[in-house]
């Protein structure tokens, strides 16, 4: 699309002055350098963390060798315990343990506190008591603790030894590879990321709609308004614009909460009693009433800008046809209004699912989408990986939807002004 | 209850501006503008509630009698007392604009440069080449953020400004490009051709012809640049020290953690400071060519 002409400018361009040419690239390259650094490496980063995690593998190397020949059902074989205590005591030792502990632990559960227990008896109990007492290295690890004879614990280790993995999609995806190398659904109660996206995808629609509802309307309002009028109308459109998303997530808490202003006047005026006030925040409906506010100008500016060149004469010539208002309206008006809608709800749809400030701030617990559970899994449970691909997936989404955008709109128009 | 009769009064008292025309009964007119009505105030309410709030005398958030009564002793300063005094906000104000004024700098001479060479004919790959410088401006923040994180603390940026200001400014800096290419597109090369032609090198025209013009587009994008720093969080959130808490840093604890109203005293500050943005960069427009 487009391709042709843009081709053919390009190549005259390029025969008339290359010269020019040569001084445009030399004005862009610095800021193409500076983003392609400081933006485009960042993301990278984060993509490289989501698939490579060499933590485990660098801890335990020899073990997670001597596993991959393990067939993951029996026991593995003496010399695999062996190894392994030896290279258990020496991640001790390194202080790694803690890391490795937390690695296999996101795969079975309560291994953290087997892992760095084992290293520490181990060291404790150095140099080699297996060698000295004769048992086995087997026994003796089992002896430590029983979660060393379930095939799980192995499977933990071979699985996070790999340096590259598909694992952290995997989990945001709500699936795992399983001992025997299937991939699998995650039991029921650990699936959560495909709900939380499906969450994400519905809220965000849902405030779309809310959006479109209410900004058409003052769309047209201000679209239709003599010019001194339609400023100021703009005016009261732009203010939340510019104003600190913080602000405006505070306003709302205060509005909202349940010793707040719209609750005194419920109960002021007798609408609730006052042990009956409303809990409107800290959950889902805070998250709604705070992020429509906050977009409701996204989807507003690109209504107008479209509304603004509909001539109203189209209406009128349609009245005196004889269609009725609203014949009128869903024939002429809404159809060329269209390209507003569209800019407008795809904007607002875009902007929302990446959503992060209102609902942490307002959310609650239900009230949280997947840009939340990114940020907890970077600050909180520090499974930078999972973070990583979450992010990954998230990233795709929102970049597609802008390719779509791009194409309808032209990402430099972005509703700004 | 006080606070929204004034907002209701604005409502238009429906004169039928040949808008009705969509829904031509009365009923349908007196509806469509009370339903204007309700979405305006939905829009601005919230934000103007936050001012007389700011300067209740009680640490409460709501309204209490007396400011009903409009008691002037219902009313005090201490919050913002409190503020000046509170060395961590006004420390936070200092680093907002160490960061915010320094990632400016840099977004917008960076991204004036770029939109002035994707402005020139011929520039290969100008779709490409746009859609990469605005990509920062397209990520979800907590995507960046925690790209940033990482990257940032690899090369040992980690709690520093620098690392908060190169973020910044990335993130800034596709509102300059933006903004001064639109600003470019209504500029007529005619004029730096007849500068050419009478004698000027390329840095005399662009000084003395084509910077003047522009200026408005430079001027409102970095207002715009500038903005984003003032009001980013997450950057911060994820990469900064307690020697980088910003403004917004500050308050999102404050909200998160111990709410005081003092949190509506640098509310109102930001929401006078947002109006003034908002009127500078409306009459940088006005300026702007085309």
């Amino acid at each position: 699309m487009g391709g042709g002409p843009g081709r053919r400018g390009r190549l005259r361009g390029a025969m008339r002055v290359p010269r020019e040419q040569l001084r445009a690239l030399g004005l862009v390259a610095p800021l193409l350098i500076f983003i392609g650094v400081t933006f485009i490496a960042a993301l990278a980063t984060m993509l490289m963390r989501s698939v490579h995690d060499p933590v485990v593998a660098d801890a335990l190397p020899e073990t997670v060798a001597l596993l991959r020949g393990w067939d993951g059902e029996r026991l593995p074989a003496e010399a695999v315990y062996e190894t392994a205590a030896r290279e258990l005591s020496r991640a001790g030792e390194e202080r790694t343990i803690g890391q490795v502990a937390g690695r296999v632990n996101r795969v079975q559960g309560g291994l953290r506190s087997v892992f760095t227990r084992t290293a520490r008896d181990l060291e404790d109990e150095a140099p080699d008591p297996a060698a000295a007492t004769g048992t086995p290295w087997r026994d003796a690890l089992i002896a430590l603790d029983t979660a060393w004879a379930d095939p799980a614990t192995w499977h933990a280790i071979r699985t996070t030894g790999e340096r590259f993995t598909s694992r952290n999609y995997l989990n945001a995806v709500d699936m795992d590879r399983l001992p025997d190398g299937t991939i699998a659904r995650q039991p029921e109660e650990r699936r959560i990321y495909l709900r939380l996206f499906w969450r994400t995808l519905l809220v965000s629609g849902a405030i779309t709609i809310l959006c479109l509802l209410l900004g058409y309307p003052i769309a047209h309002l201000i679209a239709r308004a003599p010019p001194r009028r339609a400023a100021l109308l703009l005016v009261l459109v732009l203010v939340p614009f510019w104003t600190s998303l913080l602000v405006r997530t505070t306003s709302w808490i205060v509005l909202l909460q349940t010793q707040g202003v719209i609750n005194d006047i419920l109960v002021a005026i007798g609408l609730v009693s006052d042990d009956g006030r409303l809990a409107m925040i800290y959950s889902m409906t805070g998250t709604l009433i705070a992020m429509t506010h906050v977009l409701l100008p996204f989807m507003v500016l690109p209504l107008y800008s479209v509304m603004r060149g509909i001539p109203p004469q189209h209406m009128s010539a349609a009245a005196s046809l004889g269609a009725t208002p609203l014949q009128a309206f869903l024939r002429v008006y809404w159809p060329q209004s269209l390209p507003g809608v569209g800019a407008g709800a795809l904007l607002v749809f875009i902007l929302s699912i990446g959503f992060y400030i209102t609902p942490a701030l307002v959310g609650g617990s239900d009230g949280q989408l997947i840009s939340n559970m990114i940020a907890y899994h970077m600050q909180t449970s520090l499974n930078w990986g999972l973070a990583g691909a979450l992010g990954g997936i998230l990233l795709v989404g929102v970049l597609a939807l802008y390719m779509v955008y791009d194409r309808l709109v032209g990402v430099e128009r972005m509703g700004l002004h | 209850m006080v606070k929204q009769r004034p907002d209701g009064r604005r409502s238009p008292p429906a004169p039928a501006v040949g808008t009705a025309s969509v829904l031509a009964p009365r009923m349908g007119s007196f509806a469509y503008h009370a339903l204007c009505a309700a979405v305006f105030v939905f829009l601005v309410a919230p934000i103007l509630v936050i001012i007389p709030l700011s300067f209740n005398a009680e640490p409460y958030f709501t309204f209490t009698e007396g400011m009903l009564r409009l008691d002037p002793d219902a009313y005090s300063l201490r919050w913002y007392r409190e503020i000046i005094d509170n060395e961590a906000w006004t420390g936070s104000l200092v680093n907002s604009l160490v960061i915010g004024v320094s990632a400016t700098v840099v977004a917008t001479v960076l991204g004036t440069l770029a939109a002035l060479g994707l402005a020139s004919p011929g520039v290969p790959a100008r779709r490409v080449i746009m859609g990469i410088l605005i990509s920062p401006m397209v990520t979800p923040v907590i995507i960046s953020a925690a790209g940033m994180f990482f990257f940032y603390s690899n090369l040992g940026l980690g709690q520093t400004h620098l690392g908060i200001i190169l973020a910044h400014a990335t993130l800034g800096v596709p509102f300059v490009v933006v903004t001064v290419t639109a600003t470019l597109a209504a500029f007529d090369r005619n004029l730096t051709r007849a500068a050419a032609s009478l004698g000027a090198g390329p840095w005399t025209t662009f000084r003395r012809v084509q910077l003047p013009l522009i200026a408005p587009g430079v001027i409102s994008g970095a207002l715009f640049a500038f903005a984003v720093s003032f009001d980013e969080v997450v950057v911060v959130l994820f990469m900064g020290g307690v020697e980088q808490r910003t403004i917004p840093r500050q308050m999102w604890s404050g909200i998160r953690e111990q709410i005081s109203p003092a949190i509506l005293a640098v509310a109102t500050f930001l929401i006078v400071f947002a109006a003034l943005l908002l009127v500078a960069v409306a009459w940088l427009r006005r300026r702007a060519p085309g």
